[in-house]
């Protein structure tokens, strides 16, 4: 049994996913920003939903972003440490890929596309996909007006910055169940858990003391 | 003692990323991973440095604990984790590790409180407290003195500092003197060849209007801007700036008023007991200027090594045992991280 969540947007999203690919039960959080408060209950919730306990677990995916640091360190964090008491494999997935692999599967893109998430700062992450949901480029983090395109958009940034994503496609937000599939299949790129988080911590270098007298 | 819960406990307020093991009031572990070094050039810790670096430290750090400890995970009764007070991003990276692993164990979870924890921490070196205890906890985060009657029910706030915590004056004096960061060592070495009576620094709200008012409240921004004018003036004269005898005068300022200030909580209220913990604990001139007054007056100091004082894992696993030792109920899975959680908050 494959359990799977991302917290690399404002919510959380939890499923799990048996060994024929198929989603058992899937939650997500109803307050935005809390991922903290939120990924544990979800993920003891899922395994009670769907009649399980923690030993039958598998494996575990997590998104890895792009996405605010703050709530993608809560999903990487879970995953690690969850894997390591379990002694079971963690797999990470480029969050703006499982947007991108739902928009194909269910049809709401043909062709070239891009995904957009917020990045907040008036930034977006974006990354650009062919039309079989094969990332061409990026991650990035840019500003919308520098990303600007008539390419369908997936993802809430392109409900956030309508002006310079003019062709908004579905899903807005990532789905765990989405996830589990994308990992099942192998759908993409199977990466190492390790945060994608594109910009450098914000820290400046002190200069002399103030004078005082 | 060989029986008692075993409990793992995670400490990721600051810059240090701790995981600790005990078994009752035993020691089994303290793993720390600090990220301190990636800090220094910035003169302070950089909340999202800190908070990387509690992410990959995480899993490795709670992996060698065990190693120490020669247990297995899976033996552990409860977990406990420093919930607050500290960086809000840092602490949410120890508790979201701490309910995986309560998840992954299918065992209690206790968020605690990270002062209760400097005050608990004491018993894996000292024994039992003693109840009540008088608590002086200084660090760069916090200056507060404690009346501790059980460590796991709460604990009575006497006073705090209203500006500067003790260790943060400590950092910007070492600054002002072209020391490193942290200061605290720094300053403590450089004191050891100097002179603590060349300059008389002031003594923080020790005057008799303060004292009616802030008696057991500690202020250092004062004695901080006082340090950078003399060493102004020394610079504009043109003269050699007497490090040694800047930091000995310094810290025993820092010193005589944190001693000064505990001993008259500890008589008001008829406690016989000291505990100083914390960073600034570490400090060799507040360890015999404690012991050396208080034995004065027939009480007693205690203080953790200097290992223990500073920020670590194990304090947040020996309060935890005593938690589960005295049947206290453990915090629920939606526990959030709380930076300003309040001194008689104990488990949140
Ligand atoms: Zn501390």
């Amino acid at each position: 049994m494959l359990l799977a969540f991302d917290t690399a947007t404002p919510l959380v999203t939890v499923a799990l996913c048996d060994d024929d690919g198929t989603v058992v039960a899937e939650a997500i959080s109803e307050r935005p920003m809390k991922h903290g408060e939120q990924l544990a209950p979800l993920i003891a919730a899922v395994l009670d939903d769907a009649g399980l306990v923690r030993q039958d677990l598998t494996a575990i995916a997590v998104g890895v972003g792009p996405g605010p640091f703050t709530g993608l360190r809560v999903g990487l964090v879970t995953a690690r440490t969850l894997g390591f008491v379990l002694e079971i494999p963690v797999y990470g997935v480029c969050t703006l890929d499982v947007l991108a692999i739902e928009a194909v599967d269910t049809g709401t893109v043909s062709g070239p596309f891009l995904v957009a998430t917020d990045a907040r700062r008036k930034e977006v992450y974006w990354a650009a996909y062919s039309a079989d949901g094969e990332r061409l480029d990026g991650p990035h983090v840019a500003r919308p007006a520098d990303v600007v395109t008539e390419r369908p958009v997936v993802g809430e940034g392109s409900t956030l910055y309508p002006d310079d994503f003019l062709v908004s496609a579905s899903p807005h937000r990532p789905s765990a169940g989405w996830l589990a599939r994308v990992v099942h299949g192998e759908r993409a790129e199977l990466l190492d858990p390790e945060p994608l988080y594109l910009r450098r911590p914000d820290a400046a270098l002190p200069g002399q003391p103030k004078r005082v007298s | 003692m060989s029986d008692g819960p075993l409990v793992l406990g995670i400490e990721t307020s600051c810059d240090e990323t701790g995981v600790g093991i005990v078994r009752g009031q035993t020691l089994l572990a303290d793993a720390v991973a600090s990220s301190v070094d990636e800090h220094a050039r910035f003169g302070g810790v950089v909340p999202e440095v800190a908070s990387r670096a509690h992410l990959e430290a995480m899993v490795p750090t709670i992996e060698r604990a065990c190693e120490t400890a020669g247990i297995k995970l899976y033996d552990v009764d409860a977990v406990a984790v420093t919930s607050g007070p500290g960086l809000a991003g840092a602490l949410l990276v120890g508790v979201a590790a701490a309910k995986a692993l309560a998840i992954g164990l299918g065992k209690p979870i206790y968020g605690v409180n990270h002062l209760a924890a400097h005050v608990a921490v004491d018993q894996l070196e000292h024994g039992p407290l003693p109840e009540p205890c008088l608590a002086m906890l200084v660090s760069g985060g916090h200056s507060s003195l404690l009346k501790v009657a059980d460590v796991t029910l709460g604990v009575d706030p006497m006073g705090a500092t209203i500006d500067d915590a003790a260790g943060e004056a400590f950092d910007k004096v070492a600054r002002l003197l072209g020391l490193p960061f942290p200061g605290g060592p720094h300053i403590d070495r450089q004191a050891a060849s100097g002179s603590s009576v060349a300059i008389d620094f002031p003594r923080g709200l020790t005057s008799r209007r303060d004292l009616e008012r802030h008696r057991f409240d500690f202020s250092f921004s004062g004695l901080k801007t006082a340090v950078a004018r003399w060493v102004e003036a020394r610079e504009a004269s043109g003269e050699p700036v007497p490090v040694a005898d800047v930091a000995a005068s310094f810290q025993e300022a820092v010193c005589d008023v944190l001693v000064r200030k505990a001993l008259d909580a500890a008589q008001t209220e008829g406690i016989d007991d000291i505990l100083i913990g914390g960073g600034v604990a570490a400090n060799s001139r507040l360890r015999a200027m404690a012991t050396e007054r208080a034995d004065a007056l027939g009480i007693r100091v205690r203080v953790p090594r200097p290992g223990l004082c500073t920020d670590n894992g194990a304090m947040v696993a020996a309060l935890g045992a005593e938690l589960v030792a005295r049947g206290r109920t453990p915090s629920a899975l939606d526990l959030p991280a709380d930076s300003s959680q309040p001194i008689t908050t104990v488990v949140a």
